[in-house]
């Protein structure tokens, strides 16, 4: 399955978009998209380390499951306020 | 009441907002574009949101709020784009029955918004370089005394 990645502030800017699309096999968790993001491009491995993930608008753990129309979301560290 | 907006904040307004008969205490905290952070120059500040989380993390601050502590009014409004020295990037204002509730329900709701918050700055130096700010813990407070726990917080 593919799914599309959102990427905000520094994560957008190292990837040169501001969206990229990751193929996962069915079923895969939120840590096969972290190894895959990672492998596919590689300026945002360093800091997808220091990052959380969202899935559907909450912040997931990388056991979590994900479907063909979660809505995925890179959240680098926030610097808000 | 939560919100994101690219217009300037009206504090006055967000004040009055959370006003209320049974509250005699009203305490509000607003978050304004400094110019120095340790050596390094800021001109201005460019805010991005990952918008529709954000709101829903707000809304979740929010109703924790009034779980907690017994909260007449609280509202929190961000502000996105970009923002010159001395603006308000951020107001919350809570109105509760005495003002220790008032402080605590403040200081709480205002440390876990800079915690959990998808929002992020990019300062922007006078030679026109930019760099957003992705530290883990208390990242528009470096030079605070920023601690461990949100509790320590301050801006």
């Amino acid at each position: 399955m593919n799914v599309n990645v959102l990427l905000f502030a520094a994560a957008r800017d190292l990837a040169g978009s501001d969206v990229v699309t990751v193929r996962l096999t069915p079923g895969s968790t939120v840590g096969e998209l972290r190894a895959r993001l990672a492998r596919d491009c590689p300026p945002l491995a360093e800091l997808l380390a220091k990052s959380a993930v969202a899935v559907n608008h909450d912040f997931a753990d990388d056991s979590r499951s994900l479907s063909p129309n979660d809505e995925i979301a890179i959240i680098p560290p926030v610097s808000g306020g | 009441m939560v919100r994101l907006t690219r217009e300037p904040i009206d504090y006055h307004a967000l004040t009055e907002s959370v006003r209320d008969p049974h509250c005699g205490a009203v305490a509000l905290f607003l978050g304004t574009v400094r110019d120095l952070t340790g050596e390094q120059v800021t001109v201005f500040l460019d805010y991005d949101a990952y918008g529709p989380m954000a709101e829903k993390k707000l809304a979740e601050i929010e109703a924790d709020v009034r779980r907690r502590w017994p909260v007449g009014n609280v509202a929190l409004i961000h502000r996105l784009g970009r923002l010159a020295v001395g603006e308000v990037s951020v107001a919350v204002a809570v109105s509760t029955p005495h003002r220790a509730e008032a402080f605590n329900a403040l200081r709480h709701a205002v440390d876990t918004l800079k915690e959990l918050v998808p929002i992020w700055k990019k300062e922007n130096a006078p030679d026109g370089s930019g760099e957003w700010v992705h530290q883990s813990v208390g990242a528009g407070c470096r030079g605070a005394s920023l601690g461990p726990g949100p509790k320590d917080g301050q801006s």
